[in-house]
């Protein structure tokens, strides 16, 4: 993946980050991303991202746990190998009521969890560009990608008035690689070994 | 400026003057000390139990369930008494992490990672009885429904027993994935403070290349709320379908209706009782009793008082249904087997009135639902009540039926079959020892969330601007 020019301006307070997010959007730049500790809630309509769908795949794989049940014990029981229970209906539905229940949400949370982390393209191994070891702590991290015709210091300067604490200048590729962590060099310094 | 405003009447959820970096350095700290030496004799301890129980099992394994003094009669003993008391643990850490979280209970943040944890090492123990239980353990796949060479035959979907491997192990997966879904942004941030190598390895591993971004945040928070949301009905499916183990047979003292309620207020009642247990040493031993405040232990409290009622209620329906049904059968069980102090197993029924009903009235006072040593005194009580519960359903139920030739000798579990149930103490502490030093015992992430609205210095913080405010709307319209 190609290497693109970021310029990094640290927050440390959400009530300042929040008015930064639409200074910086009414100027016209690009937000690349804003990296956060935790979920600050509304930050995602703040910087324009569109509501996630993730709920509706999860819809889908619930009724299609349902069906598999359902058609699965149906098959087995009434044409496969029709048992005879003392009896009782070879179509019992309600019998099979616990299982299909079960089948559904395991199928939710599985297929959920599973989609999660292919969109969001996490798994153990993945190794991601940091731009700032206090994003997992402390810090809101505001990412702004350049263009040709971005001033960097004006950039910079703007952030620093907006409340940044810390600006930086990044060159760094998005995206993911295979990597470990306590490898201090970055792969995209080192043509050879880049995988995404 | 603050983003969010609570009642100044609330209790603070984070004591002390907290910034965002103090939650950080106050929950990796253990992650990042050595262990100390209470660590390493409670965890050598643990393993210890565990090797014990690993050679019962072995016991068992060569021997056969026999070993266990099982006979034909009673064929369900200790075991499936443990099996329901592990699973009934098991149910508070979902409780807590979902249908609190539907809920909106603040509170829930300061424990659900611990509580969960425990949920999943619960019912890891629970697991083994049934498996062990089945004598002949190598061929436990055959619960499995696949096309096999044996018919094909199939296992039977009508059976409340194969109900239960689907249930368990549903939601052993679901909630292995909230728990963990949860942990990775918590990796991250220890992955990110480390300074050994090391660490920053395997916590690299762990936190599967977590940034923060704020897509990413956008989707765990969805992921995290529907996967609440299909927690809350499979928490409570889980004991209801554990309950109808009993309930579908026809066996004087299980075939009652009432049993999938009365078992799932049971497990919500001895789960917490464990996470108190649990937590009370935990914010001790790690220093963090400003996050899990006297009010958290309050509030659970209060639902182990609520679902302890409850339980009693149930066990008077029993007694009184065991009248009103004017059946030999029915009456013959409740009220000679069990409430009959003076019967073979009446010591039990007794034991588990008085820990199960009557001694949770004690958190009925404000003053003992937040007293350290009282609740962690109760805890325990409650956790063996709860067990003389499944005791006396499963054993008093089994060694009188119909037929009085068919009637047990008394029955006791042989040393292996205790062994087992240590075992699965080992099994238990190993993993919560190995969690409390190596995992956030506490969601970081999720205390930042709830720390401007709730902590302390920003009530205080708060409280001081509304205070200012009514002043000088006071001075303003004073004339």
């Amino acid at each position: 993946m190609a290497k693109k020019k970021f310029v990094v301006g640290c927050f440390n307070d959400e009530a300042v980050l929040f008015p930064a997010v639409k200074k910086v959007r009414t100027a016209g730049y690009k937000i690349h991303d804003v990296y956060t500790p935790f979920a600050v809630h509304g930050l995602d309509h703040a910087i324009g991202l569109r509501e996630t769908s993730l709920h509706t795949a999860g819809f889908i794989y619930g009724i299609t746990g349902t069906t598999t049940a359902l058609s699965c014990i149906s098959w087995i029981f009434t044409k496969d190998w029709p048992l005879n229970i003392g009896g009782k209906p070879h179509f019992a539905l309600p019998a099979w009521i616990p299982i299909m229940f079960e089948l559904t949400v395991l199928f939710a949370a599985v297929g959920m969890v599973l989609t999660f982390c292919y969109l969001c393209q996490l798994a153990p191994f993945v190794k991601k560009h940091h731009f700032h070891p206090r994003a997992t702590d402390d810090y809101f991290v505001m990412v702004i990608e350049c263009t040709e015709k971005t001033n960097i210091e004006d950039l910079k300067a703007f952030l620093t008035n907006q409340g940044a604490l810390e600006t930086n200048f990044q060159i760094a590729e998005e995206g993911w690689w295979l990597g470990r962590y306590d490898k201090d060099e970055m792969p995209f310094e080192n043509t050879e070994v880049v995988a995404a | 400026m603050h983003l969010k405003y609570e009642s100044q009447l609330r209790e603070p959820l984070v004591y002390g003057d907290k910034t965002y970096s103090k939650v950080t350095e106050d929950i990796v700290r253990p992650i990042e000390a050595k262990p100390t030496k209470l660590w390493y004799i409670g965890f050598y301890i643990a393993v210890a139990l565990l090797m014990f129980g690993v050679y019962s099992v072995y016991r068992e394994v060569t021997y056969g369930i026999g070993e266990w003094n099982l006979n034909k009669t009673v064929g369900w003993g200790w075991d499936i008494t443990n099996f329901v008391w592990w699973v009934g643990i098991g149910h508070a850490g979902t409780l807590i992490s979902a249908i609190l979280l539907l809920f909106r209970q603040g509170w829930r943040t300061g424990v659900n990672r611990a509580a969960e944890a425990m949920t999943i090492f619960a019912v890891m123990c629970a697991g083994q009885f049934p498996i062990f239980h089945m004598g002949r353990v190598w061929m436990a796949f055959f619960v499995l429904p696949y096309p096999n060479s044996r018919g094909p035959l199939w296992v039977n979907f009508n059976s409340p027993l194969l109900w239960d491997v689907f249930a368990i192990s549903t939601y052993f997966t679901v909630s292995l994935l909230f728990w963990y879904s949860g942990l990775l942004p918590d990796f991250a941030t220890v992955r990110d403070r480390a300074f050994t190598k090391l660490r920053k390895r395997l916590y690299g591993i762990a936190a599967f290349g977590w940034t923060g971004s704020t897509k990413h945040w956008q989707r765990h928070e969805s992921l995290s709320l529907v996967l609440a949301g299909l927690s809350t009905p499979l928490v409570l499916s889980v004991h209801t379908i554990v309950s109808f183990d009993f309930a579908t047979s026809v066996i004087p003292g299980w075939h009652t209706t009432i049993f999938p309620p009365y078992f799932v207020a049971g497990a919500i009642f001895s789960g917490f009782a464990m996470v108190q247990t649990l937590m009370i040493i935990v914010r001790k031993v790690f220093a963090m009793e400003d996050y899990v405040t006297i009010g958290h232990i309050e509030a659970m409290n209060k639902v182990i008082v609520l679902t302890g009622s409850i339980v009693g209620i149930a066990y008077l329906t029993e007694l009184f249904m065991g009248w009103y049904s004017q059946n030999k059968y029915e009456g013959y069980t409740f009220w000679y087997s069990r409430a009959y102090l003076f019967s073979p197993y009446g010591w039990s029924y007794w034991g588990m009135m008085a820990c199960n009903v009557l001694s949770p009235q004690i958190f009925w006072f404000r003053k003992m639902r937040r007293n350290i040593f009282v609740t962690f005194f109760m805890s325990v009580i409650v956790n063996i009540g709860m067990w003389f519960e499944r005791f006396v359903i499963i054993v008093t139920s089994l060694y009188r039926d119909y037929l009085p030739s068919s009637w047990s000798v008394y029955y006791s579990p042989s040393i292996w079959e205790i062994g087992f149930y240590a075992g699965t103490f080992g099994l238990f502490f190993t993993c919560f020892f190995l969690f409390a030093k190596y995992f956030p015992v506490i969601a970081i992430a999720e205390i930042k969330y709830v720390l401007k609205t709730t902590g302390e210095g920003y009530k205080n913080e708060m409280g001081n601007i509304e205070a200012q405010k009514l002043e000088e709307f006071v001075h303003e319209h004073a004339h």
